[in-house]
């Protein structure tokens, strides 16, 4: 039977009655957009196991988002596009070339273990896709840190034609820097558009810059947290004396001070906050680098300071307008 | 006189469409009285007027129906007259029952009875005692015309001790469509020019400023116009187009830049008195001319509308009525809103009659409504970045939906000025607004029981 | 060698030390408790539910042991709860009578007008204060589950726009009855069968218009069961109220009723 309705039969609800438009789904495209001269980066130097990496990720993220609800008994939240944005960004954080069958256990880690289990989008205290990073780090360290060369385009047609993966593997720049050499880094030109060994998606910071004042410029993101981020990293290393441009330029820190750390979920909700928070990630960064075993620990220090993020928040209460302290 | 910028600019805030462009080249129109009015005996802020008339009674135009009842209460009169067909309670804007008295205005008068309009003798404000005025703004029934409905004359006389030293104006009207108050500065500035005088007197020597949004050029320069020859220190103050601009606080922020403290501090607090510029036309004309304030300028807008009007109808007249008068609607609107979009009432029915504070009838098409939906919060951060109240919104809202209550009141819900400005920026869609407004009715509520039960202690002592 | 036993030793030191403390603050830091708190909370359900009006059950306890409280209030534990506690407190129990919650309103999204579309906070209150909530009849019941967000054995479902008792779950407390905006919420006794479905004291046809199945006051239950004199329903303007002190026991009532508000044991089992 048909519910019954007055002629009249308006939509009844509380104020404010205009909303601004935005909404989270287009919060994600925003940042879907944002990766793509990145992604077309990764692919550019990487080549085809970039492409398959990047499928599995976002294609088994999605099948976890969508199981983990029909398995919760909750609406598919797939449309918002989150999924899509974590299995991208894992893959933008995993070596090309890593057996596809890790990154697709990665991915339900990232979606299921570390969102799904807390509710789904907005209730995860770690960003999944840095914490699937991280377990695959320790699962899989052997893979997980065999980079390959870049594809030298046009310059070395024999490289270019080659598919063994394994002949190609390096060290990475930071793997230098942990060593002291630094006469072996790339220069600054091959540093800045990502011609190095590295993840499919930190290597160039030239492209990440341009998605991150994209980011900047549809404010998905506010400066606070890469700019203080960058400005630690930046800090410590000189007060160390290592050199500047090759910590902000190479490893995870680009793409972590502007796609990772900005996550709004696991970080803090005030500019303040934000403050600490991209500080806080810059120094641990730059201390695990410098004094730890591991030759990166941008993943780390995120983490650890998404643990850190909601006593941030407590700390950082904004002051009422109008209120005494 | 001066016309100068806005020195001081608040934290936060957002930029709703304004649709004004719907109502904004119209002119006040009189509407001509209703068949039946429904006159609530609540239109304002404070306790609802006592009725003295009863079903059957013959009342004329600006006959008293309801008395003032209490400190913080106005009266209330016929807005035209009519037979009483009903006194029975009735559903007011904001949801709430309040008696109302609901007159047949096409009944005639019976034999013997003075059809003519009551009005009050008209007073020389020069001459006229300070006592005087402020019985006379108590007598013509006028509270805060801009949505509040503070009684007026409780406004102008300030508690021992505390002085007005800035009178604020005020004529932002930041509420998205409405055009009720751009019109009345517009048409009507030498009401707003002797009103200010008036009040001027009644508050003791005080500066002046009145705030316009820059969006209104035309009507700060009617202003200007209208107090080209004004004496002593007033300033035309033009704020930048912001929600929630006309916001006492802020305006008072944005145009003397003083903070007022956290509830329960008034503006007088800090030395100022802020009114909109149709109570101040009103206290003139109620001075000047004698006039009751039965009838008020309220904007009908919205995509559904046939014809957005800015109408001067009679107090008590039906949103059905009102529609009618604007040419009916041109699809079935998805939602009705009494008052601006951001602040506004939806309201359930037609039925439901205008008040004193009425200031504008909105009638929108599904296109122009959302729905607020029970997502999670994603922590975005552009609640906090929006509240003008610098509050922690986000929070605030988690606390409530987790029921913690005692936790929204440590993050300051109670300084929540209701403006909307989280739920509109909100991408989760979340009723933050809501949240905090369910927060602030429960620790009311709790308050309201400890006071009650505190007095019943006292009592049994 | 020497390693395992300087190590047993050092444990073995550190809890002797940490023994004598313990004992020492036992003997003069210790809060002195009347021991029949500890008797009476043990007796009580533990459910907390509050429903006594006190912060649960050790905080009725207290009240009890302190006299602040009287007994019987735990309509969770019954009487044989009340009598237990009698007996610990050494006083004669009161009988009480097992009371059960019952929405006293029947609108389904079918049979009652909705004026409006309430889009907000899924909560009872909330909606009654958007626009008066968007249920036609202002008696009704919303659907928005405050009383089912409150019931400590979540007892009350809303099924159809409508909060519905299962009577098996239900411990009495008397929560959803203080949490219901419209106040429609009543204990009555367990064993009545009999109930009418409707709060709206207004006129027939006032009451038409907003519910198909409304109370319109015809008093034809009154007449069925016996008439005025045998007092088994009272009326609050055009609304027929059962006197649960003296319940009717003829079904055959509920069949002639021309609203359709009344109902045999309407109490609704939720399946859990």
């Amino acid at each position: 039977m048909k519910p019954k309705e007055t002629a009249e039969h308006y939509i009844l609800s509380s104020s404010p009655h205009a909303h601004a438009r935005c909404s989270v789904s287009r919060i994600m495209l925003d940042v879907l957009i944002a990766l793509l001269p990145t992604t077309a980066a990764g692919i550019w130097f990487f080549g085809m196991p970039a492409v398959w990496t990047i499928a599995t990720c976002v294609a088994t993220c999605l099948a976890a988002e969508s199981l983990c609800r029909l398995a919760m008994k909750r609406e598919n939240t797939v449309g918002d596009l989150s999924a899509v944005v974590t299995g991208l960004l894992l893959a933008l954080n995993l070596p090309a070339g890593i057996p596809l069958w890790m990154a697709a256990v990665g991915s339900v880690f990232a979606i299921a273990v570390c969102k799904q289990v807390f509710g789904g989008l907005g209730m995860n205290p770690f960003n999944p896709a840095l914490a699937a990073r991280a377990f695959m780090l320790i699962s899989f360290t052997g893979p997980m840190t065999t980079w390959m060369r870049p594809i030298a385009h046009g310059c070395d047609a024999a490289t270019h034609a080659t598919d063994a993966v394994d002949a190609m593997t390096c060290a990475t720049p930071l793997a230098f820097i942990k060593k002291g050499d630094y006469s072996q880094l790339p220069d600054l030109w091959n540093l800045l558009i990502g011609n190095m060994p590295g993840c499919i998606g930190e290597v160039s910071a030239l492209a990440l810059a341009i998605g991150a004042v994209y980011l900047l410029w549809r404010k998905v993101i506010t400066w606070h947290v890469p700019v203080a981020f960058l400005a630690a990293t930046a800090v410590f290393a000189a007060l160390v004396g290592a050199p500047i441009h090759a910590h902000l330029l190479t490893g995870g820190v680009m793409i972590g001070a502007c796609f990772m750390a900005t996550d709004y979920v696991t970080s803090p909700i005030t500019a303040k906050g934000k403050l600490i928070f991209g500080v806080g990630c810059g120094v641990l960064c730059m201390a695990i680098r410098r004094y730890g075993s591991y030759p990166e620990g941008c993943s780390f220090a995120i983490l650890i300071m998404n643990a850190v993020a909601p006593l941030i928040n407590r700390w950082t209460q904004p002051k009422p307008f109008g209120a005494k302290k | 006189m001066k016309t100068v910028k806005s020195a001081f600019k608040f934290k936060g805030g957002v930029h709703p469409d304004y649709n004004k462009e719907l109502a904004r080249a119209k002119a006040i129109e009189q509407m001509p009285v209703p068949a039946e009015l429904v006159v609530s005996m609540s239109q304002h802020l404070g306790a609802p007027a006592k009725c003295v008339v009863k079903p059957g009674d013959y009342v004329v135009k600006g006959q008293l129906l309801g008395e003032k009842n209490g400190f913080i209460s106005v009266p209330v009169h016929a807005p035209a007259s009519g037979l009483v067909k009903a006194v029975e309670p009735r559903q007011g804007p904001a949801g709430g029952k309040a008696p109302a008295v609901v007159l047949d205005t096409t009944a005639p008068a019976p034999e013997g009875v003075d059809a003519s309009p009551r009005t009050l003798p008209p007073l020389d404000w020069k001459t006229a005692t300070r006592e005087e005025l402020l019985a006379r703004v108590n007598d013509a029934g006028i509270c805060g015309m801009g949505g509040a409905g503070f009684p007026t004359c409780v406004k102008l006389n300030p508690p021992p001790g505390k002085r007005c030293e800035y009178l604020i104006l005020n004529g932002a009207e930041c509420e998205p469509y409405l055009c009720a108050d751009h019109h009345l500065m517009l048409e009507r500035a030498d009401r707003v020019r002797v009103g200010v005088e008036i009040m001027r007197k009644v508050l003791g020597e005080c500066a002046v400023r009145i705030a316009i949004e820059a969006n209104k050029p035309d009507a700060i320069a009617a202003m200007e116009k209208a107090f080209a020859d004004v004496a002593g220190n007033v300033e035309i103050v033009v704020l930048p187009v912001l929600y929630p601009q006309g916001s006492e606080k802020h305006q008072i922020f944005a145009t003397v830049g003083r903070v007022v403290p956290e509830p329960p501090a008034l503006p007088i607090d800090v030395g100022c008195v802020v009114e909109n510029v149709g109570t101040v036309a009103a206290i003139a004309n109620a001075v000047e001319r004698g006039e009751i304030l039965l009838s008020r300028v309220t904007t009908v807008s919205g995509d559904a509308v046939a014809e957005p009007k800015n109408v001067e109808a009679p107090l008590g007249t039906k949103y059905a009525d009102l529609l009618a008068f604007c040419g009916g609607a041109k699809e079935h609107p998805a939602k009705v809103i009494s008052g601006g979009t951001m602040m506004g009432f939806a309201v359930p029915h037609l039925e439901i009659a205008t008040t004193k504070t009425t200031s504008g009838l909105l009638f929108l098409s599904p296109r122009r409504v959302f729905q607020y939906s029970s997502q999670a919060c994603v922590n975005c951060g552009r609640c906090v970045r929006a509240c003008p109240m610098n509050l922690n919104a986000a929070e605030i809202a988690k606390a409530v939906e987790a029921d913690d209550v005692q936790d929204a009141e440590r993050l300051h819900v109670m300084t929540c000025i209701e403006c909307g400005a989280c739920s509109f920026s909100c991408p989760a869609y979340r009723p933050i607004t809501q949240f905090c407004r369910r927060a602030k009715n429960s620790i009311r509520a709790r308050i309201a029981a400890e006071k009650a039960a505190a007095a019943k202690a006292a009592a049994a002592k | 060698m020497s390693a395992i036993l300087l190590a047993v030793l050092c444990v073995a030191g550190i809890g002797l030390v940490a023994a004598v403390a313990l004992a020492a603050a036992d003997k003069y830091l210790s809060v002195k408790e009347d021991p029949r708190i500890g008797m009476i909370t043990a007796a009580l359900p533990g459910a907390n539910c509050g429903g006594c009006g006190f912060a649960g059950c050790d905080g009725y306890a207290r009240a009890l042991v302190a006299g602040t409280a009287p007994n019987g209030a735990c309509a969770a534990g019954g009487d044989a709860c009340a009598a237990e506690i009698a007996k610990i407190l050494g006083v004669e129990a009161a009988a009480t009578e097992k009371r059960v919650a019952l929405v006293k309103c029947c609108g389904t999204r079918s049979e009652a007008i909705r004026v409006g579309d309430y889009n907000g906070i899924c909560d009872c209150n909330v909606a009654a204060a958007t626009a008066g909530g968007d249920k036609g009849c202002a008696y009704g019941c919303l659907g928005y589950g405050a009383c089912a967000n409150v019931c400590p054995k979540h007892a009350i479902s809303v099924v159809d726009g409508l909060a519905k008792v299962d009577k098996r779950l239900c411990i009495g407390c008397g929560k959803c009855v203080k949490a219901c905006p419209k106040h429609i919420i009543e204990l009555v006794p367990a064993a009545a069968t009999i109930h009418v479905l409707c709060a709206n004291p207004d006129k027939g046809p006032a009451v038409r218009k907003v519910c198909g199945v409304g109370c319109m006051g015809c008093h034809l239950c009154e007449r069925n069961s016996g008439g005025k004199e045998a007092n088994h329903f009272a009326f609050q303007g055009f609304l027929a109220k059962i006197n649960y002190e003296n319940p009717p026991t003829d079904e055959q009532i509920v069949a002639k009723c021309p609203a359709k508000c009344m109902s045999v044991d309407p109490h609704f089992e939720t399946g859990h």
